[in-house]
């Protein structure tokens, strides 16, 4: 049995694929798009919000049965804006330079689909425990397809990883850019990161036909 | 001018949806038919142009480093603006909630229309991301931030106008299975993106500075021609 049982395991390995919240449930696309043109940020926003997601799932969720449902929208706002605070508070003072490249979309983190969607569509209706789960299964969900752009984005668009020269210098003409390789700098622009969503959606669905839409 | 200025330039060239991705969740979900898109569109607009100057007057007086000294001298010193996050959705949440009663009481045909694309708005990036680039952008006056505001909305308006548009034709062509709905959504998302890029341009007014300073050196130039012309004159007398 293990520290999982089988039906909390799913809660987290169903949102990385057959259920992912980017690319199946349409939610959280704001920031995805925004911020991928490097791996470092891409990662540093998953982080924030796997931390987000995690937590508030769990304070809704202990506070489910106490919040009116009329005014259950606001009390939700309250505690994503406060989570989202101690989130940009904390990349402020030990990455400063990384929130001035996130800029604007750690507190878009309050809006984001994905942390609302949850909390309203999971933690209304179960305990603490599995709600934790579900939130760090959609925000990994969410974090591995962000991954995933950021790196196809760096690697084609600057020909770096995290920083660092992986494909050679392309001043010196070393590695690859020895043999006439470019570094296509179209794909650090922003329209190029809701292609290669589109492409990563055509791809998972033709693997797994029973996902498409008619 | 000013004002013209930053109207064309937050539909077109910051257009919210292509160059800064706000509000695509909404965009994506609710832009399957024409009709329903001018709903939200328009709701989008009403609420920017309320909430973005409210949100500046907030961050003018209350949240700014020391935005509180109309308080007194010994308040000078506070900066509460880490609290900016919570007061600019909550007053989002109560001022799209107050609009949603106001206008049921007032005009229900209007309330029919905009009514239930109301509560979705609380939660819509681009109204958040709207308040927010205003702070970040530190845009000047209150004027400016409605206009501003208004613009950003019919911007959006614009982009999910198009976007149902295209989906409600493209049902007619033959797209791969595997690329239905969402794929090419993304995909044509993108291509105009692309497009909306050509704009960039328009508003540079990277020719003005050039032309300003040919001006002072002619000026100098004639100057010195007058200078030269005056020497001259007197030389010769």
């Amino acid at each position: 049995m293990g520290l999982l049982s089988k039906k909390d395991a799913k809660l987290i390995t169903d949102p990385l694929a057959d259920n992912n919240p980017i690319t199946i449930q349409v939610l959280g696309i704001c920031s995805a798009l925004a911020i991928t043109a490097e791996l470092k940020a891409s990662i540093v926003m998953a982080v924030s919000v796997l931390f987000v997601l995690g937590i508030g799932n769990v304070v809704i969720s202990l506070m489910r049965n106490i919040i009116p449902s009329k005014i259950r929208i606001i009390v939700q706002l309250v505690v994503v804006a406060a989570l989202v605070i101690i989130v940009d508070q904390v990349l402020k003072a030990y990455a400063y330079e990384l929130s001035k490249t996130l800029s604007v979309f750690v507190g878009l983190i309050i809006t984001n689909c994905i942390i609302m969607g949850r909390f309203e569509a999971f933690a209304l209706g179960n305990g603490p425990w599995r709600s934790f789960l579900d939130g760090i299964g959609n925000a990994a969900g969410y974090g591995l397809i962000l991954i995933i752009v950021g790196f196809f984005r760096e690697l084609l668009g600057s020909g770096t990883l995290l920083g660092f020269k992986v494909l050679g210098d392309p001043i010196e003409k070393t590695g690859l850019y020895a043999i006439g390789y470019e570094n296509n700098g179209f794909m650090l622009l922003s329209p190029m990161a809701l292609i290669v969503v589109g492409i990563i959606i055509w791809v998972q669905r033709s693997r797994n036909e029973s996902l498409i839409e008619d | 001018m000013e004002h013209i200025e930053l109207f064309f330039k937050s539909i077109f060239i910051d257009n919210m949806v292509f160059a800064t991705f706000l509000g695509m969740c909404s965009y994506l979900a609710v832009s399957k038919k024409v009709s329903t898109a001018v709903g939200l569109g328009a709701a989008v607009i009403f609420v920017l142009a309320i909430t973005v100057p409210l949100n500046w007057l907030l961050d003018q007086y209350l949240l700014q480093p020391g935005a509180l000294s109309w308080l007194g001298e010994e308040y000078v010193d506070y900066d509460l603006s880490f609290l900016s996050f919570i007061m600019f959705i909550a007053t989002i949440a109560t001022m799209v909630q107050l609009v949603e009663i106001v206008v049921e009481k007032f005009s229900p045909s209007l309330y029919n229309s905009l009514g239930i694309f109301l509560p979705l708005i609380a939660v819509n990036c681009a109204i958040l991301g709207g308040s927010l680039f205003m702070q970040s952008r530190e845009i000047p006056t209150l004027s400016l931030s409605a206009v501003y505001g208004v613009g950003s909305g019919i911007g959006w308006f614009l982009a999910i106008l198009a976007i149902a548009a295209i989906r409600e034709k493209i049902r007619y062509s033959n797209v791969p299975p595997a690329l239905r709905g969402l794929g090419i959504t993304f995909i044509i998302t993108g291509l105009m993106a692309i497009g909306f890029m050509s704009f960039g341009g328009m508003l540079t007014g990277g020719d003005e500075k050039a032309p300003k300073e040919n001006k002072t050196a002619e000026v100098k130039l004639t100057v010195d021609k007058k200078e030269v012309l005056a020497n001259n004159i007197k030389l010769n007398n």
